[in-house]
């Protein structure tokens, strides 16, 4: 396969991958919210979410990478690009169990993904692969409100008790440490950029940077680290995890109408 | 979404005779009864109890169905059940605030009611102590359980007390939503694999006696109480708890067997001379244990909702100390 159109693909792959794992872990937490206002406005993000996820996946699905849903349900781990901060579980405990989750950890990605996908919807309103361009200038109008409520979050909780300050602080600390390989575009980085399909991430990450530091106090001054290089292919137990249970019911029988 | 009418005692009716007579006139009249008017106790009480059940049993009935919202099988089954899902907190989200409004020259807030849940003074309905073992079940949910909701919610579209009217209006219009979307998934099921028919069946099995049981004991006689005369009385339902079942198995069983699908009852049928569906009748002192918080699933629901609200205490602490609204 030319390598452009490989670049291409992987590029796709990325931005479906990321936003499926967030709407995952947005799926997990539908009902468990601090309160039922917050339980509504945060599935409706999540379904938004889910929603960039088919694009991304009907984008791969007519340059003949296969059904959305195959494309969703049969990856293995190995095969996924996501950034690995996004597959991380929402806290402890399982959903239906025992979901011991963290609204810090929900507000800190939340507002720090938002704020990315928005630096990095931009610049791919300029792709040279049209298709991609319509689809980010499509996704742009609603994904701002995404961001404005969790970065509303953000400024409340760091402006009120000391134990949200701190629950906060912490996972702002985690993500850090965790979420570089969001500002990678993989293997074939160097040809994404040379055919003008995206911006160098470099960019990016100064602009995401750039919005952080007008919302977060005492943003960590250190270099952004990760853990794993998601966009490799390299990934965490938890997404091995995830993927069993969003395919649980669709592996009993792949060919299946359901 | 639910309500069968549960026990209630007959509230003391020590009220000024002047106004309560205006206020029956008014029922009687067909008129709206607003948050802020005049109304007898033993009316308030009723409301609070009604519809604090109502909103709390669509805030636990999320949860069953939830168990399958990151599972569903497509990505599009799971767009549409997460917005399913989502709509019943709506609803519940609604009917709190309606309940609100009743409670409070109780002083009775939202929060009282989270707790009166996780006490077990406050019951949620029965159909939510279930298990949903399979995706069949997250389907039956949908089709069965919010058409029997759709049923006994019309009941009550012309109820007297206007907030509740109101959100009916909007939650009854959603609800038809929820069934379709459940009958698709149902649909896909009966014309599928054999393996798939047969989850649909067993699902089946496993709902008849909770769909049954969701419009409650026909009197109070079975299980020693009901409140649907009150209800009547006060204009806020119209028909019986019988009568509400025999309109759903006109509705559904048709359909039912219309899909291949049985009941497992072999006495069902509908008898051309009394007019209605003869079936055998579920075990009520079941229904009793169940709604009790001692049905198969209870326990563990209630255990969930625990520790969502325990564990996010610390959130809504926080949003107190930054005195802004919730985002």
């Amino acid at each position: 396969m030319d390598k452009r159109n490989e670049a291409l693909l992987d590029l796709l792959y990325q931005c479906a991958d990321d936003d499926l794992l967030v709407s995952f872990r947005g799926s997990e937490w539908l009902g468990l919210a601090p309160h039922v206002e917050a339980d509504v406005a945060f599935s409706s993000i999540t379904q938004n979410t889910m929603g960039h996820a088919v694009y991304f996946y009907r984008l791969l699905q007519e340059l003949g990478e296969g059904d959305v849903d195959v494309l969703a349900h049969e990856r293995p781990a190995l095969k996924r690009r996501n950034a690995i901060y996004l597959e991380k579980r929402n806290g402890d405990g399982q959903y239906d169990e025992d979901p011991y989750f963290d609204w810090a950890l929900a507000v800190v990605r939340g507002y720090f993904y938002e704020t990315y996908k928005r630096v990095k919807l931009i610049s791919l309103t300029a792709s040279s692969y049209e298709p991609l361009a319509i689809c980010a200038k499509r996704i742009l109008p609603e994904q701002r409100y995404h961001l404005a409520y969790w970065k509303e979050w953000m400024k409340q909780l760091q402006q009120s008790s000391p134990i949200a300050r701190e629950k906060i602080r912490t996972r702002i600390e985690e993500a850090w440490s965790q979420s570089l390989d969001l500002f990678d575009f993989g293997q074939y980085e160097q040809t994404l950029l040379n055919e003008g399909y995206i911006t160098d991430p470099l960019e990016l990450k100064q602009q995401w940077l750039a919005e952080l530091q007008s919302t977060v106090k005492d943003l960590p001054s250190r270099p952004l680290e990760q853990l794993k290089n998601g966009r490799n292919g390299e990934h965490t137990t938890d997404l091995d995890v995830a993927l069993a249970t969003l395919s649980e019911v669709y592996q009993t029988d792949p060919v299946a109408q359901w | 979404m639910y309500h069968y009418l549960e026990h209630q005692k007959g509230s003391n009716t020590n009220e000024d005779p002047i106004l309560y007579e205006n206020f029956m006139q008014r029922i009687e009249n067909g008129d709206k009864i607003e948050a802020n008017d005049w109304m007898p106790s033993e009316y308030r009480d009723t409301l609070i109890k009604l519809i604090s059940m109502h909103g709390i049993s669509e805030i636990m009935g999320a949860l069953p169905e939830k168990e399958w919202v990151p599972k569903a099988p497509s990505l599009e089954r799971k767009l549409a059940i997460m917005a399913k899902v989502q709509d019943e907190m709506g609803h519940g989200q609604l009917l709190l605030r309606v309940t609100e409004d009743l409670m409070k020259p109780y002083g009775r807030n939202r929060q009282h009611l989270m707790e009166d849940l996780l006490s077990g003074r406050l019951k949620f309905h029965n159909v939510f102590h279930m298990p949903t073992k399979t995706w069949a079940d997250a389907g039956m949910v949908g089709w069965l359980v919010d058409g029997a909701a759709i049923i006994s919610q019309t009941n009550m579209l012309d109820a007297s007390y206007g907030p509740y009217q109101r959100a009916l209006q909007r939650i009854c219009k959603e609800e038809v939503f929820h069934a379709q979307h459940g009958e698709s998934i149902i649909m896909a099921l009966a014309e599928g694999t054999d393996a798939q028919q047969k989850i649909l069946q067993d699902s089946l099995n496993r709902w008849w006696p909770s769909l049954l049981m969701f419009f409650g004991p026909a009197s109070a006689e079975t299980t020693g109480s009901s409140k649907q005369e009150i209800t009547i009385k006060y204009n806020i339902r119209k028909s019986t708890n019988e009568e509400l079942r025999q309109a759903f198995l006109d509705k559904y069983m048709p359909r039912v067997f219309s899909l291949g699908l049985t009941v497992p009852d072999e006495t069902m049928h509908y008898d051309d001379v009394q007019e209605k569906w003869i079936y055998q009748q579920p075990d009520w002192n079941e229904f009793k244990q169940i709604i009790q918080n001692k049905g198969p699933r209870s326990k563990e629901r209630l255990k969930v909702r625990e520790i969502a609200y325990s564990n996010n205490s610390w959130v809504r602490e926080a949003l107190a100390v930054a005195g802004g609204d919730r985002p």
